[in-house]
């Protein structure tokens, strides 16, 4: 029957392709129509970025990305490293990082510090960006805030030095009987609970930075929340933020230093965080860096732009689980793992990726120590793979634990390519050397937090970064009392030692003491260091003077300034 | 009529209400929770925070709380974007979502009938082939690829050319909305040829095409009138469920080119387990998808006068 109504081709092919051609005639007006409507409706809402060149010669400013937005940029609650960036860039602490990380004056222009005490002088021609003076009631407001517990900072832990810190936070006491008094309008008396040696390198961290108390106080609980409920002390202020989509910053002509500041503006355009998508950014000229990652990397030695390294300052782990029902628990069997792993081979032939360093200790190689490096004054345990050895460990550890087999491990990790890799790197190391079972656990960060916090994994591929540049930072990470030691590592000695260093107030006491720690975390093979991370980017020429830091702002456009491209 | 509308509305809201109860529970009940992050909190400030959000009370009760303010049209506050209300939060991503959506669907709906028709026209011949190989790819290649590729294609045509036809990511003009669109109607795009195919061929068989050919009708006009109209009707159909996925399943494509939708902070949310801004979008979405399928529904009866609705 098909064939009976079957059209003669060449006679429709024409007319009906004619009548096609309308349609299509038709489709394109009616998409030119719509794409004018939808454009006007765009602009009226006003949502994204200028599409600006990434070095804009004319308004001396320049491009760049957020990897994510900050979530809001009250410095009492900030916890993340781009609202870290972003508060470096338009605040100010009583001290800032000089571009070799030594320690300038910021609105304390001087100081004194004793023992369990320090006095700040604050410069007077320091002023908020609506007018008002920063005064020293500025920092006592911002750290009373933070401990109060109703704030339920996350970062209050670091204003514990402060005496009666973790008291009031703890509920224990008020806010007013904080060790922080301002004398005057530019003094400010600062107690502390117990010597702390590294006190002055702490004020640059962002929870010490200070708040306006009237303004803050007038946002009625939404400090921080968009531009306009904030106000600004730093080298640049915050002109627009559009949420979820840019965040513009505009030089502070009111600021103290404004005559070292030589960029207008400071665009961070896009909100980003596709690694390939920054990259294209990139060769576009709209960005002015761009962090290069495993799958990227080929493309920009491909293009032959100059790759730039960057030590981020984090050190990267394996963290066992310590609690008693975990096989994991039994040291010969953690030795036994640990005399199979070798940090060399998985930089270099695994991880691949230029600027990482094999990790020897807990502490990373550029933190400071008695004079110089600490790694240098106090090297890092000696590490030899020794497949017999780590036989002879899993042989005892299998007595201990009553096993005839070796046990099934839980391995948890994250959900990217990168740990897809790294784990199977480790299955296969385990079955092969020890025959031990590992099953991979792939969680988004949320989850593996919670599986982390309750328990539920053998080993977890964790890294930790610094949050103020001393090695205390990284040395009271697995003492018993640190909520972060999720593995419950328990050793009395390292307790002993991390509280020396904590108290200490002489510094060769304090490094012997971290000295212990790393060769303790390596005798009882309590973690498996694995890499210092190193990161890669590239970066556009033309701007000058930007810092990159392991601690703080990082990376630091506030000195920044446009030259002319240099010759190739 | 009012009767019919009246009826699909209400069972519209059940099927939201069940999405925001099953929702809620599946959600406080999978591990990790809001409050958690990367450095760990002491006991206090846990305690503190929880009492802050309300969850130290019974789920029940959160359950409940959240209900009441729901029917209000109160979403809470956002747990990430701490101060900021879910409310606004959609109101400012979901027309981005939907100004990228309608572009998308409007190519994906004009290109399938335009592609479906040559295909059923050329049917056998080589045109029908290579839009069928075409249309495979376009419905198995998953989108990220078709973001990620569509993006450097832009950047090879802005180095070719040598200044900028095309802005590579953001949002803001015409210009930035175009390839995007462009990718995520692609999948639909693939789908709706198939369809419109499948509908020409149908018809070509039908009596009244029969009919009108047997009376002397210009064969240009059967085409027109009679075979490509009536084959529309089922590509209507599925349009209302499609633009629904459109706009809300853009996130791929909002990621790569960096374009502050509904989609992408949907995503974001589920990853930090952002309880009150998963629950606004969800139930946002649900409603949406619900309301769409009853438009199409009512403006199917319009169009087809067959369809009565009882």
């Amino acid at each position: 029957m098909t064939e009976a109504v079957r059209i003669p081709k060449s006679s429709v092919s024409t007319s009906s392709v004619w009548q096609l051609m309308k349609y299509v005639f038709f489709a394109f007006l009616f998409m030119f129509v719509l794409l004018v409507c939808l454009h006007i409706v765009t602009l009226r809402l006003d949502i994204g970025s200028e599409s600006n060149a990434a070095v804009d010669l004319v308004n001396n400013s320049i491009s760049l990305n957020l990897g994510s937005e900050p979530p809001q940029l009250d410095s009492t609650r900030s916890t993340d490293m781009v609202s870290g960036q972003v508060l470096g860039h338009v605040m100010e602490g009583l001290i800032r990082y000089g571009p070799n990380n030594e320690i300038l004056p910021g609105i304390a222009e001087s100081w004194d510090v004793s023992e369990l005490s320090a006095t700040f002088y604050l410069r007077t021609d320091a002023v908020w960006s609506n007018g008002a003076p920063v005064t020293a009631d500025d920092f006592v407001f911002a750290w009373q805030t933070a401990l109060n517990p109703e704030t339920a900072s996350q970062y209050s832990f670091i204003l514990y030095p402060l005496k009666n810190g973790e008291a009031i936070n703890t509920g224990e006491a008020t806010v007013e009987e904080l060790g922080a008094t301002a004398i005057d309008d530019y003094t400010l008396q600062v107690e502390l609970e117990q010597p702390t040696p590294y006190f002055i390198k702490l004020l640059a961290f962002f929870t010490y930075l200070p708040i306006n108390r009237e303004f803050y106080e007038s946002r009625d609980g939404k400090y921080g929340t968009n531009a306009e409920d904030l106000i600004y002390n730093g080298p640049f202020l915050i002109s627009k933020w559009q949420h979820g989509s840019s965040l513009r910053l505009e030089k502070n002509s009111d600021y103290w230093d404004e005559a070292e500041i030589h960029l207008d503006a400071i665009d961070f355009a896009y909100i980003i965080s596709d690694p390939n998508a920054i990259l294209n950014l990139f060769a576009t000229e709209k960005i002015v860096m761009a962090g290069l990652q495993a799958e990227n990397i080929e493309r920009a030695l491909a293009n032959r732009w100059q790759i730039k390294e960057h030590v981020d300052g984090s050190v990267f782990y394996l963290g066992f689980n310590h609690r008693e029902n975990r096989p994991t628990s039994n040291r010969n069997l953690r030795k036994a793992i640990q005399m199979v792993c070798d940090p060399e081979e998985l930089v270099y032939k695994v991880l691949k990726t230029p600027g990482n360093r094999p990790g020897e200790s807990i502490f990373p190689v550029w933190l400071r120590g008695v004079n110089g490096y600490f790694r240098d004054e106090y090297p890092a345990p000696k590490h030899k793979p020794d497949v017999e050895l780590a036989q002879e460990y899993m042989a005892r550890a299998l007595d201990e634990l009553e096993l005839t087999t070796p046990p099934q491990l839980i391995f948890l990790t994250g959900d990217s390519e990168f740990s897809t890799k790294h784990a199977e790197y480790y299955q296969s190391l385990f079955k092969e050397n020890l025959g031990i079972e590992v099953r991979i656990d792939q969680q988004i960060f949320q989850q593996r937090l919670a599986k982390m916090t309750s328990g539920d994994y053998d080993i977890v591929a964790a890294g930790w970064g610094p949050d103020y540049d001393d090695v205390l930072t990284f040395g009271d990470l697995f003492s018993s009392w640190n909520a972060n030691n999720r593995g419950l590592f328990k050793n009395d000695e390292l307790d002993r030692n991390v509280q020396i260093a904590q108290q200490s107030s002489d510094p060769k006491a304090r490094m012997e003491a971290m000295d212990r720690v790393q060769q303790i975390l390596y005798e009882e093979a309590a973690i498996i260091f694995e890499y210092e991370r190193g990161s890669n980017y590239v970066a556009d020429d033309r701007v000058q003077g930007v810092t990159r830091r392991a601690v703080g702002t990082d990376p630091d456009y506030t000195r920044a300034y446009i030259s002319e491209r240099q010759p190739k | 009529m009012p009767r019919y509308v009246l009826m699909r509305l209400i069972q519209g809201v059940i099927t939201v209400w069940f999405i925001a109860t099953a929702t809620f529970f599946v959600m406080h009940n999978i591990p990790g929770d809001p409050l958690l992050d990367d450095k760990a909190v002491s006991e206090e400030i846990r305690k503190n925070l929880e009492a802050k959000y309300g969850l130290d009370k019974h789920e029940l009760v959160q359950y409940g709380i959240y209900m009441w303010n729901m029917v209000r049209g109160d979403f809470g506050l956002s747990f990430k974007h701490e101060n900021r209300p879910v409310n606004k939060i959609i109101a400012e991503r979901f027309p981005v979502s939907a100004i990228l959506g309608i572009l998308a669907i409007v190519i994906a709906g004009l290109g399938g009938v335009l592609w479906g028709a040559l295909t059923a026209l050329y049917r056998n011949r080589w045109p029908d082939v290579v839009i069928i190989i075409l249309v495979i790819l376009g419905i198995s290649v998953p989108s990220f690829v078709f973001a990620t590729a569509g993006q450097l294609v832009i950047v090879m045509a802005n180095r070719i050319v040598g200044f900028e036809i095309l802005p590579v990511a953001g949002w803001g003009t015409i210009w930035h909305m175009l390839v995007p669109a462009l990718v995520l109607g692609l999948g639909t795009m693939a789908f709706l040829t198939r369809l419109m195919r499948t509908s020409m061929l149908e018809i070509v068989n039908a009596d009244y095409i029969r009919t009108a050919r047997s009376k002397g009708v210009p064969i240009a006009q059967i085409f027109a009138k009679h075979q490509f109209r009536n084959a529309i009707l089922p590509v209507v159909t599925v349009l209302g469920p499609s633009i629904a996925a459109i706009t809300t399943g853009g996130f791929v494509v909002e990621n790569v080119f960096a374009i502050p939708g509904l989609g992408r902070t949907f995503v974001e949310a589920v990853q930090q387990s952002d309880y009150t801004v998963i629950m606004g979008t969800t139930v946002f979405y649900g409603a949406f998808l619900v309301l769409m399928v009853i438009v199409v529904d009512i403006v199917y009866a319009f169009i087809d006068p067959r369809v009565r609705l009882k």
